[in-house]
């Protein structure tokens, strides 16, 4: 209950939360909202010697339209910020609903998108939806800034490609122009767990059809992962082509096993809840 | 003059809003956390990140030098502390093995959490700290985890026990065997009832703070102040007249604060070595380990009847996981369900074994129902599968074997009287309110469709045995305490009034309903009652607050210390009104002489006329003040029917309540608001057992489960809203016509939602889902069924 | 040590802090607010939740000095007065959920109540009216062990309506 001592350094600025980090290497945690980082340090599975609280910096706050057509959301924007944003509600409503089913309402007022992406952890709603949507880590080091993929983000359980002196600045996902549809089915066993499994599907509908699926599952590996053999089967096909290509939604996966669900019970919902969501997300 | 009603306080049966509230709802409770005495240590105990090794060295010298640490000690340092064990309550067996148990172990580590050490610092910070530097080596040993294992005697976990058996305790009664031979039809099932943690929202926490005038006071969130207090003063050697024990404002309790813990001998201990306050605060995780679990049992059982449905058998073979000690009252809660097993049924012959047996896990003890939760499982479980060999309704089996109403008082083959009741009214009420021929309608649609979510249906007619409990029965059967509650009332000079119950509540409203029950036997205003419990300073005599017990004793005893209140009253009313005694009537409030009704004094006229205390009876005292130590005559016997309907997705395994009907007999009832509240929550903990619950250990003894990000307590999000309604049989066994209903809600709902489950899934051949009935384990059971490999 | 300033139910103060010092033990063992109750040491239960700056968190997984120059609201700020009660009412002056808990029975122990009507003041704000399932939802970061939730859901939707100016009860 009580984390290990610590040395508090308060950021101002993202330049000033990099040269902390610089400073102190390793040893330093970013402070976010701490709704990942906190829990893990009250049980001393996590005691860094320096925490830099970056909760302050306005310049990675709020929502805004980039030059390239794209939204950019500022890491340490709240979940509640994001859900309420009406670019993001307009332009990219998935990531609104994504967000709004993240932890508790005491949780989402607290915890930020950026927070709970740089964690890594593949249980967490929102790296499969940044996933999905090709969306982008603007990250900020010593050497000035850098956009990483978010498919190359993910690295490995808990582990992302920021680098130690980096900072997640902003996320940028794409606007969705044209006839979208999508669902997040969040698998859990009681309604504030971590999902067991979740997908999201996202759909793009041209007369009848789906002109583009994109499907992202959550707690079916070390990281989160895009079920590709489900949308290359669905690419140019209509909905009745839903439950054969979600049976596809496991390939390739490692789905880990734990108290909630086996490996293979993980996939067998991976496939149920594939389906499901891209039914929802095409009708 | 029109006739008129006569005028009536007329507390009792209804809604009285709770007079506890108000500090409760504006953040002023005194929670045992909120109390810091000037000069207070923090207490962190070290504790054994390993199920089962030798001790091999404690070095607290590092840990001692620490900024801010006072002193730490090992088990050997404390050792000479103890005058003896830990208690454990009930010598179930001539034979059980009672193995000692020290608030801290010196020679080996039985469970992930057995305390070392501990560590004393001037803030909770220094405390934490310094528990980690602590130093304890041991030589690991292997772990032992379940019940099967463990009988095999192969690794030890009391090595001077020779036997990690506990007690084994059999029990049959008819002609078992010849019934079995007989019947048409035997159903065999082994059912498994999964370890639980209790998890009230408050911890636990305790202060002991030696006295300026000598002598300690304990504060702690316990249920049970009074049998604390005589517990620790013989565990820790303190005289009982100078030990205080204080039951603050406690934070829910279910079983969980219904011991004495190592914590609370450990504080006190230390605050006789130092002088100075003692303060402890247990984490969640880490009461996850160090306090008690509940349930943990495998049960192989048979029910046997004839093929037109008609119960005549049942045996229930039981090996209850106890742990790695006993606590207060472990021995005993499996003990708690044996005479249970037969429920509402006219048996012809019931065998029992129960074999408790000892792991390297946490304790088990009284949770929520104690025991009968167990047994009322394993009966309401197999009359539905019975019910599905015999292709007959599940509810038209129990009506053939129930003991009907007019059959009242009835003995049953395990020895008690059930002294009223009406199963027919509750489960025709039930029936009626939840729609149950239209449902099963809808099931048989939905399996006829093919639908891939299926509707069921899960009945529980269940009763329990609770109101705990008439002496001279725990004495025979080896329960080292009794049973009987006690009250006093103090009439103040104005007339107001002061109850001391001996019961302890911790959520339960005592003082609503024992205000309510004090203010009409004396025909007094409500709020003209002020009731007062939990401090054995004030409180000098009780039993507590468990197993249902407080309203069908303590509130008995509040109404029994009010007659004899009134019977005072009578004769100083005769005196001052110069009547004969015989000729006094009293009715709300007021006692007069019959046939001349001015001629009249309140029960607030003789208070103060007995406090001025010029003009009494010469034979008497001039005091109304009165008490009562009630000892029942009978346990108490709540029933009702409970029924559920559960849709079960079968692809994913999600089980969703989609209706729950309770139709609850608590015989009279005191205060309808709170008797729903008790059923509500009872449900909700029951329901927690049947889909989400459960403490899981790995093979080497950690518990994985070790927090609330594991454990699943469901939060309203998770559960429906529950239909509750209730039929009123008394009981016979008090004047006040009431039963328990704390525990009634948890024992009945458990089997309700796994028949419910189990129905549902029937068609694609499952016969039971382990519970909880997660999504994984309905899959896992639908798997099966169907010859995968799940 | 860290130099914080925190302004609580309405009174500003200022102290030196360890930076790992928890919001919920800064409230309880610095300010003695004790009020707000700790349940678990993971952020499950939401017994601790407080407002910080107006929305509702769990103050023990906020470091104080995360809350340095904030406004920390917490049940006992809800009641407008005291209520020791004019005209003696002994709820005059509480906040509608608090008075709504009491008369639906929304609490037993009360241990969590403190943590459910902050969180369900904060759901409130944001939904006047909301839908018993709406309520059910809004409340999954609070635990209760008590009530089966049945009563808190019907309390929070009763403060509902007079927070809206509706008639209540009759």
């Amino acid at each position: 209950m009580i984390p290990a001592s610590f040395e508090y350094v308060r950021a101002g600025t993202i330049e000033e939360a990099v040269a902390a980090l610089r400073e102190h290497g390793d040893e330093a945690k970013l402070l976010a909202g701490g709704h990942s980082l906190l829990p893990l340090m009250k049980l001393r599975l996590a005691t860094p010697e320096v925490l830099v609280d970056i909760g302050r910096v306005d310049a990675m706050k709020g929502v805004c339209e980039t030059d390239d057509g794209r939204l950019a959301i500022g890491s340490m924007t709240t979940h509640q910020d994001v859900m309420d944003d009406p670019l993001v509600r307009e332009h990219c409503g998935v990531l609104a609903e994504v967000t709004a089913m993240v932890g508790d309402a005491q949780v989402r007022h607290r915890g930020t998108l950026g927070g709970a992406l740089a964690h890594g952890d593949a249980a967490s709603d929102l790296p499969a939806a940044i996933l999905a949507l090709d969306g982008t880590f603007t990250v900020e080091g010593p050497d000035g800034r850098r956009e990483i993929a978010a498919r190359d983000f993910f690295v490995d359980y808990l582990t992302t490609a920021l680098q130690d002196d980096e900072v997640v600045v902003e996320v940028r996902v794409p606007k969705l122009d044209g006839d979208w549809g999508w669902r997040y089915e969040k698998f859990s066993r009681v309604s504030q767990a971590w999902a067991i499994v979740g997908a999201l599907g996202l759909v793009k509908r041209t007369n009848g059809t789906i002109e583009e699926a994109r499907v992202g599952l959550t707690h079916m590996g070390a990281v989160p992962v895009r079920a590709s053999a489900v949308e290359d089967a669905l690419a140019g096909n209509g909905p009745d082509a839903i439950a054969d290509a979600a049976q596809h939604a496991a390939d390739g996966t490692d789905a880990p096993s734990d108290l909630n669900a086996t490996s293979a019970f993980r996939q067998h919902l991976a496939r149920v809840l594939t389906r499901r969501a891209l039914e929802a997300a095409a009708g | 003059m029109t006739a008129t009603e006569a005028p009536t306080t007329g507390h009792v049966g209804q809604v009285r809003l709770r007079k506890e509230d108000a500090r409760l709802v504006t953040g002023r409770a005194t929670w045992t956390d909120n109390i810091t005495p000037a000069g207070c240590l923090y207490m962190m105990v070290v504790r054994s990140p390993m199920a089962h090794a030798t001790v091999t060295g404690v070095d607290v010298s590092v840990a001692t030098d620490a900024p801010g640490v006072v002193a730490a000690y090992t088990g050997a340092d404390l050792a000479d502390a103890w005058q003896t064990s830990l208690p454990s309550v009930w010598q179930v067996t001539p034979d059980v093995k009672e193995p000692p148990h020290y608030p801290l172990t010196q020679d080996k580590v039985r469970f992930v959490g057995d305390g070392v050490a501990v560590v004393l610092a001037t803030s909770r910070q220094a405390a934490v700290d310094a528990a980690e530097l602590v130093d304890v080596t041991y030589d690991p040993l292997p772990a032992v985890t379940d019940v099967a294992q463990a009988l095999k005697d192969e690794v030890l976990v009391h090595d001077d026990e020779g036997t990690n058996r506990c007690y084994s305790y059999h029990w049959d009664s008819g002609n078992v065997d010849e019934v079995f031979e007989q019947a048409d039809v035997v159903v065999e099932r082994r059912l498994i009832n999964q370890r639980l943690i209790p998890t009230a929202i408050e911890p636990r926490a305790v202060v002991a703070q030696p006295e300026p005038t000598g002598g300690y006071t304990v504060f702690s969130a316990t249920q049970i102040p009074h049998i604390l207090r005589i517990q620790l003063a013989i565990v820790c050697g303190v005289p009982e007249h100078q030990l205080r024990v204080v039951a603050p404002d406690v934070g829910g309790g279910f079983g969980s604060k219904l011991n004495i813990y190592a914590e609370e001998a450990l504080a006190l201990a230390l605050a006789q070595k130092l002088g100075q306050p003692i303060k402890w605060t247990e984490t969640r995780s880490e009461g996850y380990q160090a306090t008690i679990h509940g349930r943990d049992h495998i049960q192989d059982l048979a029910i046997a009847a004839t093929s037109d449905g008609r119960i005549v058998g049942f045996k229930a073979d039981i090996k209850a996981d106890l742990g790695a000690y006993l606590q207060l009252v472990t021995t005993g809660t499996p003990m708690l369900g044996a005479f249970m097993y037969p429920a509402i049924y006219k048996l012809e012959a019931h065998d029992l074994t129960i074999t408790g047996v000892f792991t390297t896990k946490t304790p088990t003890d009284a949770y929520r129902g104690a025991g009968r939760p167990e047994a009322t499982f394993a009966i309401e479980r197999m009359v539905d599968e019975l019910a599905a060999e015999l292709g007959m309704d599940p509810m038209e089996v129990r009506r053939k074997s129930w003991i009907a109403h007019e059959e009242f008082p009835y003995d049953t083959i395990t020895g008690l009287t059930y002294d009223s009741g009406n199963y027919e009214a509750a489960t025709d009420k039930a029936m009626a309110l939840f729609g149950y021929d239209e449902l099963r309608r809808e099931q048989q649609q939905r399996r006829d469709d093919g639908d891939t979510t299926q509707l069921g249906i899960g009945i529980s007619t269940f009763t329990e045995m609770c109101g705990l409990a008439p002496s001279r029965a725990l004495g025979s059967l080896n329960y080292r305490a009794g049973g009987w509650e006690h009250a006093t009332i103090r009439m103040l000079p104005t007339g107001k009034i002061q109850v001391i119950t001996g019961t302890s509540p911790h959520g339960q409203g005592h003082v609503t309903s024992w205000s309510q029950i004090a203010a009409d036997a004396l025909g007094l205003p409500y709020e003209d009652v002020e009731v007062l419990h939990g401090d054995t300073a004030i409180s000098h005599k009780g039993m507590d607050t468990y197993g249902s017990r407080s309203l069908a004793i303590g509130g008995y005893a509040v109404h029994e210390a009010a007659q004899k209140v009134i019977a005072k009253a009578k004769r100083f009313a005769a005196h001052l009104l110069e009547a004969s005694e015989d000729d006094i009537e009293f009715a709300d409030g007021t006692f007069s002489v019959r046939g001349s009704p001015d001629a009249a004094k309140t029960i607030q006229d003789i208070a103060l006329a007995v406090f001025a205390a010029h003009d009494y009876p010469e034979d008497m005292e001039p005091a109304l003040d009165a008490e009562a130590t009630i000892d029942p005559e009978n346990f108490s016997f709540p029933h009702g029917t409970h029924l559920c309907a559960a849709e079960v997705d079968t692809e994913t395994g999600r089980v969703t309540i989609r209706r729950y009907v309770a139709v609850d007999d608590v015989g009279k009832v005191i205060n309808p608001q709170i008797v729903e509240g008790q059923v509500h929550g009872g449900i909700a903990q029951g329901v927690g057992q049947a889909l989400y619950e459960e403490a899981v250990y790995d093979a080497d003894g950690n518990l994985t489960t070790g927090s609330l990000l594991d454990y699943h307590v469901p939060s309203a999000a998770d559960l429906p809203a529950f239909e509750t309604d209730r039929t009123e049989t008394p009981a016979t066994s008090n004047p006040l016509g009431v039963k328990g209903v704390g525990e009634a809600g948890t024992i009945a709902s458990t089997p309700a939602v796994v028949n419910a489950v189990v129905d549902a899934l029937r068609p694609m051949g499952v016969t039971d889902v382990r519970m909880p009935t997660s999504p994984q384990h309905v899959w896992e059971a639908i798997e099966a069924a169907q010859g995968g490999a799940a | 040590m860290t130099n914080v300033q925190i302004t609580v139910d309405g009174t500003t103060y200022e102290d030196e802090v360890e930076p790992r010092l928890l919001l919920v033990q800064y409230l309880r063992d610095v300010l003695g607010k004790t009020g707000t109750n700790i349940g678990c040491d993971t952020s499950n239960c939401g017994a601790c939740t407080v407002h910080l700056d107006g929305r509702s968190v769990k103050s023990c997984t906020v470091l104080a000095v995360q809350a340095d120059g904030a406004t920390v609201d917490t049940i006992e700020g809800l009641a407008s007065t005291d209520g020791a009660g004019g005209d003696g009412d002994a709820t005059a002056g509480w906040h509608p959920l608090q008075r709504a808990f009491h008369t639906e029975h929304g609490l037993q122990c009360g241990y969590c109540t403190p943590g459910m009507i902050m969180a369900a003041a904060d759901l409130l704000r944001e939904n006047p009216d909301p839908s018993e399932e709406e309520v059910r939802h809004g409340l999954e970061g609070n635990l209760c062990r008590c009530t089966g939730y049945v009563n808190i859901v019907k309390a929070v939707r009763t403060a509902a309506a007079e927070l809206r100016g509706e008639e209540v009860g009759a």
